[in-house]
């Protein structure tokens, strides 16, 4: 079905590991609740879930039992009623429902505005989505893969994407925003249970899309702060070529260049340092420190022959040092 | 009691349907491609429909194969968008857009109208043309590198993604022009070319039914094509309507694109309506309950369905404001719906029920739509679809009415019509035993999915978390059972093509026109033109008759 | 009544049944009882089509309200570049082409099969007139660089309009043939610079103008010529003189599709030329 050249270039894209569950949970039908926003939601739709199966426990108890009390002999047989309408009826179910619609609608448009409704003095982190990677920055400058928050502290979301759209979920929170390119969309939440909840992105975004999961991880609130502070110092003390791993499975450069030979989207960074590329103008590179750097900062300057224009640029979002770092991991996948 | 003229003055008329009916009048395929007849046009609908549906229900076969393991299974991610892609608009824009209206409503139509055939002929076969070359299009997609961008074709990604988008969307704004021509023949033929006596409250429920599907046609799809030509013109030159890196907006996309896609979904489910409205008083030998609040439901559906598009966008960044009018309008849609359900179960009281097959799929079609309906709830409800969205919550939703409303209702319209359309009887065993299945099939591949989507697992997934296998693997089992059901009730079917011409005129004893002519009709549908003077839903005047397997009218047998 | 007729369908022989209308009206359809009922079903249907069209042209006009609304100073920007006298040229030559139109449906009614050509043919000839003008203004816009999306790339072309010759100072010797007169550059100047932070250069976004209105116009002159194609039809028609009291019905339709293409353009050019 598909071009071979492009499978060759759309090579599978792994799960990532660790991923945490959404169990247990007290219910059934939804995941374990984290936040504040849960039990109010959970209880709307438990309420609607008690209206549809009275519902339908109803309406198919009437229609199994009319079948059974009704049911044909023969062919002869005729029915014994031709009543076709009955208006006091026909208006009681006509109207009756209301009331009951009427309340779905009014709690859950309360809740709704709840949702999205963001208090004062929120905890903000940047979200930024990009396929097939959520990177979160926080207010230290620290950037992660991972989302890292306080229990019990609101926190505030601000979401952006770089290339299409996807969606920012958090089952165990209850919430979900899509992330638009060339906007900024937002969503809080307050979490309630230290722990870990996974993240997915839940707006199709090719090839990765299933792959673009994470975890949001819930520090209880009196070590959050110390922690991140620990954590943004981790990061400038990392020697460059730790760094630069760092930033090859945040940065999503993970989703196209692989460290084993395969080609992916983009060319395999095992042996490229010091090799001689060809360019898809036909022209020839040695991959030195100059070339990586071009390449993060501007990526469609040198494309190397068979592959396609898709790389996003890096500009402003790397630090130099974080670039160095990159070109020493670089450097030692041999 | 006043009975119906019918066309032959005969005491009882002969079926002479087996001598010389509309499929034996004239010979060879160029009688066929070129006919004008409507009565042709809906038998090759019919067969395209068909189909398509092998088609995407293979795809629907290969998705659920490939989810019965997290990571691979049987193909790559990339083919695995491609399929749900394929699935969706093959599914969506060849098989239950045209499914009831073209493939059953084309030849049954003009019949319940007492008319020789639709207004306007050659524009019916140029639908169908168009309908084949939408097919042919969406095919060339399939060969060249199918589209990978979701049947819902958002924006920046369709605008960027390198597989072959443009032959798809081309193909889908051929399929909906041929869906704004059928419909404007429907309402043309329904207005200006009823038998007389036909007042509109005399009408079969069923021709309300296609006559408010095709007023969504005609309203709702040009705005379709629109937004897709501007996709086709935006990826082809880059113009930047849509596509933010260009100054565009992508969530302007979703809006044109759910404003047709909203009543799309009720043009797929109203004729289900109007299917089951004839189905269930003739099965259970009674008038049907409620027939003006019925048809006029249809209408007021119809109408409400421009104004709900923006349920699909709670979580887009929608404002709040506009959301909560979307989300109020979507409940007041839903009071309509529930009447008809409540009108069919009540026809059925004191009512004497037969189970053949179109009754059981119809039954079939009242648990399963039911059950889709109130999950629709939820996802009104709009701090419920905040977590919903995107969740396989919602792909059960939609499944559950759109292959348990609208196909469980075409096949039940298909075994319900069949001995009129070829002249033969179906096989009732098989008929039964396929539509039981289905029923399995179906809730055993859906339900599952309902709660995979609440416990958080989101949709058009290729890769999941470990800990929703089960529930896969217990959908993937529903859909072979599925497919295993439509096989064998299509392949019975279609055996029974070889047998000879041998149904009675009105095995079923209904009161609708069609009945009133011989199985196969003939060309002209009728001897003489039919004056109507009673509903389409009385009962009384027929009688079953075991010498012909059939019913006959008391009051023109001979002797009376 | 009047016995009028519509459709040029032909019956094909079988389901006459011995019809006497269908025998005498070779116009009549197999499936119609009387002409009343055909005429009026084709103009019921050709109404219900000028409705889908609208229907079709209203996501360019919503998407025109959208982008408009939030960025004004693209628009008014961008119409300058459109030659309102070229566009009221168009706009004059249509409304005209509507009054042979519709004198063309009374042709056809009194049987004047000479005055219906000479009608169908000025109707022609103006939307051919149409075409050329939107040929002209296209060529226009694609020499001077003003096209959509990531073809947006203005040249010096552009400052042949009088409002941009203050670009970088005036433009070389010669490379204006007519350069604008001085009255005109200084109104020019005083509207583009009134409130606008973008003085000579062209706003961010500003390709969507053209974006819009090349989809706009095109998708009308699309309209424009299947319009003609359609005339075409009626005319070797006409020639054959086939039109008379009892069947006119096609020239009524098309007469009602083109005066729906003509009010699309009313529409469109005060939106796109008149922004002021």
């Amino acid at each position: 079905m598909m071009n071979p050249l492009l499978t060759l270039a759309f090579a599978p894209i792994p799960v990532p590991n660790n991923v945490p569950t959404l169990n247990p949970s007290p219910y059934f039908w939804l995941p374990v609740p984290a936040s504040t926003m849960a039990q109010p939601i959970d209880d709307l739709f438990n309420y609607v879930m008690w209206v549809s199966v009275i519902s339908c426990l109803l309406l198919m108890g009437l229609m199994i039992y009319f079948v059974t009390k009704y049911r044909a002999k023969s062919r002869k047989d005729e029915g014994t009623s031709s009543s076709d309408h009955h208006t006091g009826l026909e208006l009681f179910w006509s109207i009756g429902p209301l009331p009951v619609l009427l309340a779905m609608f009014v709690w859950g448009f309360q809740g709704f505005v709840a949702l999205r409704t963001t208090p004062k003095d929120a905890y903000e982190v940047h979200v930024t989505a990009q396929k097939w990677k959520w990177l979160f920055e926080y207010p230290n400058g620290y950037t992660d893969d991972v989302l890292h928050v306080p229990n019990g502290r609101k926190v505030r979301a601000v979401i952006n994407a770089v290339d299409v759209l996807h969606s920012f979920f958090l089952p165990a929170f209850r919430t979900k925003i899509d992330a638009v390119p060339g906007r900024y969309t937002e969503l809080w939440f307050e979490p309630t249970a230290p722990g870990t909840y996974p993240i997915f992105c839940a707006e199709y975004c090719g090839t990765g899309h299933s792959a673009m999961i994470t975890k949001v991880v819930v520090h209880e609130a009196a070590s959050f702060d110390k922690w991140l502070e620990d954590a943004g110092k981790a990061i400038d003390a990392l020697p460059p070529e730790e760094l630069g791993q760092k930033m090859y499975n945040q940065q999503g450069c993970s989703g196209c260049h692989s460290l084993d030979g395969s080609p992916k989207t983009g060319p395999s960074w095992k042996g490229l340092f010091g090799k001689s590329e060809t360019m898809s103008d036909g022209s020839s590179v040695n991959v030195d420190e100059n070339y990586i750097r071009e390449s993060i900062l501007d990526p469609q300057a040198k494309i190397v022959r068979g592959f396609g224009p898709v790389m996003p640029t890096f500009k402003g979002k790397l630090s130099d040092k974080k670039i160095s770092g990159i070109i020493a991991f670089i450097k030692a996948q041999k | 009691m006043a009975s119906t003229t019918t066309t032959a003055d005969v005491a009882v008329p002969a079926n002479k349907g087996a001598d010389d009916n509309y499929l034996t009048h004239d010979k060879g395929i160029a009688s066929w491609l070129l006919t004008l007849d409507h009565k042709r046009i809906s038998v090759m609908y019919f067969i395209c429909v068909i189909s398509a549906f092998a088609l995407g229900g293979t795809f629907a076969l290969l998705i659920r194969t490939e989810l019965l393991t997290p990571g691979r299974t049987i193909v790559d991610a990339d083919t695995y968008n491609q399929l749900f892609t394929l699935h969706g608009a093959v599914m969506v824009f060849l098989v239950i857009i045209p499914g009831i209206p073209a493939a059953i409503g084309n030849f049954v139509l003009p019949l319940h109208l007492g008319a020789k055939d639709v207004a306007f002929p050659k524009l019916n076969l140029m639908s169908w043309y168009m309908w084949v070359a939408g097919a042919c299009f969406m095919l060339t997609s399939l060969i060249v590198s199918a589209a990978d961008t979701g049947w819902t074709f958002y924006t920046p990604y369709s605008t960027t993604t390198l597989t072959a988008v443009i032959p798809a969307l081309t193909g889908a704004f051929i399929l909906g022009f041929s869906s704004i021509f059928t419909g404007l023949n429907f309402i043309v033929t329904i207005h200006k070319m009823r038998a007389p006596g036909l007042t509109w409250f005399r009408l079969p429920l069923f021709v309300w039914g296609l006559y408010s599907t095709a007023i969504m046609q005609v309203l709702a799809t040009p705005v379709l094509g629109i937004t897709l030509l501007m996709l086709i013109v935006e990826r082809a030159f880059g113009i930047g309507i849509f596509d933010p890196a260009l100054g565009g907006d992508p969530v302007l996309f979703q809006h044109f694109f759910w404003f047709y896609s909203h009543p799309a979904v009720y043009i797929m489910i109203v004729p289900a309506f109007g299917v089951i409205s004839e189905i269930i008083p003739v099965f259970s030998r009674k008038r049907l309950f409620g027939y003006s609040f019925i048809a006029l439901s249809s209408v007021a559906i119809a109408i409400l369905s421009f104004l709900v598009w923006g349920h699909h966008m709670f979580v887009s960044g929608q404002s709040v404001l506009a959301g909560s009018i979307f989300s109020a309008i979507t409940f007041l849609i839903a009071i309509p719906t529930a009447i008809k359900v409540l009108n069919w179960i009540s026809t059925m009281y004191k009512g004497a029920i037969h189970l053949d097959t179109p009754m059981l799929y119809a039954l079939m079609f009242l648990w399963v739509f039911t059950i889709g309906g109130v999950t629709g709830l939820f996802l009104s409800t709009m701090a419920t679809d905040v977590h919903l969205t995107d969740t396989y919550f919602v792909v059960a939703h939609f499944h559950y009415v759109m292959m348990g409303g609208a196909i469980t209702a075409f096949f039940g319209g298909v075994h319900y019509w069949w001995p009129k359309i070829f002249g033969r009887m179906y096989n009732e065993k098989t008929g039964q035993l396929g539509s039981v299945l289905v029923f399995i099939g179906l809730n055993l591949t859906f339900f599952p999915q309902f709660i995979m989507g609440s416990r958080g697992m989101p949709r058009r997934y290729y890769n999941y978390i470990p800990e929703f296998q089960p529930f896969h693997v217990a959908s993937s089992i529903g859909a072979y059972i599925l497919g295993f059901g439509f096989l064998i009730t299509t392949v019975s079917l279609i055996k029974t093509l070889f047998k000879k011409a041998d149904a009675p005129m009105n095995p079923w004893g209904s009161n609708t026109l069609e009945w009133t002519i011989s199985s196969p009709p003939p060309y002209y549908n009728f001897d003489k033109v039919p004056h109507v003077t009673e509903g389409p839903y009385e009962y009384e005047d027929w009688e079953y008759n075991e010498k012909i397997g059939g019913y006959e009218r008391k009051s023109l047998k001979a002797g009376t | 009544m009047t016995d009028t007729t519509a459709d040029s369908v032909t019956g094909h022989g079988h389901g006459d049944h011995g019809d006497a209308a269908h025998a005498h009206n070779p116009f009549l359809a197999h499936h119609f009882d009387t002409p009343l009922q055909q005429f009026e079903a084709g103009k019921f249907g050709i109404w219900l089509f000028l409705v889908t069209e609208i229907l079709f042209f209203s996501g360019l006009f919503c998407a025109y309200t959208v982008y408009r609304t939030l960025d004004p100073d693209v628009f008014e920007w961008g119409h300058y570049f459109l030659d309102t006298k070229l566009g009221a040229l168009n706009t004059s030559v249509l409304i005209f082409s509507s009054l042979t139109a519709a004198w063309a449906v009374r042709n056809a009614q009194l049987s004047q099969h000479r005055a219906l050509c000479v009608n169908i043919v000025l109707t022609l000839l103006c939307a051919a007139t149409f075409m050329c003008v939107k040929y002209e203004e296209y060529s226009h816009k694609f020499h001077a660089g003003l096209l959509p999306g990531k073809h947006f790339q203005p040249n010096e072309d552009v400052w042949e309009q009088p409002a941009y010759w203050k670009k970088n100072g005036p433009p070389p010797d010669g490379l204006l043939d007519d350069p604008p007169k001085k009255e005109a550059i200084e109104k020019a100047d005083k509207i583009i610079t009134r409130g606008h932070p973008y003085r000579f250069q062209p706003p961010p976004n500003a390709a969507r103008f053209f974006g819009i209105y090349f989809c706009m116009t095109g998708l009308h002159g699309i309209h424009v010529l299947a319009g003609m194609i359609i005339w075409i039809w009626m005319l070797t028609k006409a020639a054959r003189k086939q039109f008379g009291p009892t069947y006119y019905g096609p020239v009524d339709y098309a007469a009602l599709y083109w005066h729906l293409v003509d009010l699309i353009w009313i529409y469109l050019f005060p939106l796109l030329y008149l922004i002021d």
